[in-house]
């Protein structure tokens, strides 16, 4: 089996979790900017973790013969202070000419405030200006439904938005069919109690199709598992999916959504 | 897939998770003091299980999320906390 892990948070991980997805089958691993835990108190502390993001974590994945790719912005827990996500987003276009830095994410909402959507649609702004791919975070539980719809309705207002170029994650069964009749790629999380569990998550692929979707595991310094995906494949073939199916959702997707950045090469 | 596989697959993870739920009910009925909206979230979306229609995992997420379309004004918090406090109590 071959994957690409295109959503995981590993400077939350320990080193052996690179090992573990390394001999599970993993050929590449993607790495949004996140919500620490805990609100940082000024702009220095997101230099430093766009600094972890585009230089540190690639030489740690690096030793396991991973290469390891970043996505920059200010997440939506941190956005509702305007302040703050207004220095942090003047201080990303230094970063974006860094080597391993796929576009702006996770953007998105939490709690659906203006202040999240305003800070929402100045990282839009910025990755038209800059050309960059879009990777969003949809809130979490029942703050998801409302805040897909916001999030739609911000994306499509922006003509300079292409939507097959912006990843909509952590879809569910309530959201999934609106984000891909829209035109957006769609990303499925697998956690062990929010979001979806594996059989959920094939579910949704077995109603959806296989077109423009994929799967993720999240990892982060919360509930969640770092082989995720290829444990989804393993209950795929136990469905009696094909190889060729299971293969094309696992790596052909994230393959050909990430490759339009030029910069994502598997070796 | 077809149904007897499906059930083969999944049946005994399905009785798990449902006698895991008559267990919390009943957990929550012999606790003392109020309950609160969340119980009600999930009296709500009980009977979307007897549906005879596919889409029940749909239905109750939908019954569980804020059903509201305005952007609210400042965030009361960071967290969810897996159904609308909207929702008055049973």
């Amino acid at each position: 089996m071959r994957y690409i892990e295109p959503h995981a948070h590993m400077v939350s991980r320990i080193t052996d979790d690179y090992e573990a997805m390394r001999l599970a089958g993993c050929v590449a691993i993607c790495e949004p900017a996140f919500w620490a835990g805990f609100d940082r108190s000024s702009v220095d502390g997101f230099y430093d973790y766009f600094c972890q993001l585009t230089d540190y974590e690639p030489k740690r994945a690096a030793k396991f013969g991973l290469p390891h790719y970043s996505w920059l912005c200010i997440n939506p827990k941190e956005s509702e202070n305007m302040e703050l996500a207004r220095e942090v987003l003047a201080i990303i276009p230094e970063f974006l000419e860094k080597p391993n830095v796929l576009g702006i994410g996770e953007i998105g909402l939490n709690k659906n405030t203006r202040n999240e959507i305003a800070i929402l649609e100045a990282h839009i702004d910025l990755a038209a200006r800059y050309g960059q791919l879009i990777l969003v975070h949809t809130p979490h539980l029942e703050d998801k439904l409302k805040g897909t719809n916001l999030i739609l309705d911000v994306l499509r207002a922006d003509s300079r938005i292409r939507p097959e170029r912006v990843i909509i994650d952590h879809v569910e069964e309530h959201t999934v069919d609106r984000v891909l009749d829209c035109g957006f790629w769609a990303g499925i999380t697998l956690y062990p109690e929010s979001k979806a569990t594996p059989a959920r998550a094939i579910d949704m692929v077995e109603r959806a199709g296989l077109k423009n979707i994929w799967l993720n595991c999240a990892c982060d310094w919360g509930r969640s598992e770092p082989l995720a995906v290829p444990r989804t494949a393993i209950e795929m073939a136990r469905r009696g999916h094909s190889r060729e199916s299971i293969d094309d959702l696992v790596y052909g997707n994230p393959l050909r959504f990430l490759s339009q950045n030029p910069r994502f090469q598997i070796p | 897939m077809t149904r007897e596989q499906a059930l083969d697959l999944y049946f005994m993870d399905a009785r798990c998770k449902l006698i895991e739920l008559a267990a919390f009910l009943d957990r929550v009925d012999r606790s003392e003091g109020e309950a609160d909206f969340r119980l009600a979230a999930i009296q709500k979306a009980l009977p979307l299980l007897s549906s005879a229609k596919e889409g029940r995992a749909r239905a109750v997420l939908e019954a569980l999320s804020d059903p509201t379309v305005d952007p609210i004004e400042s965030a009361p918090g960071k967290g969810a906390c897996g159904a609308w406090p909207g929702l008055s109590t049973p």
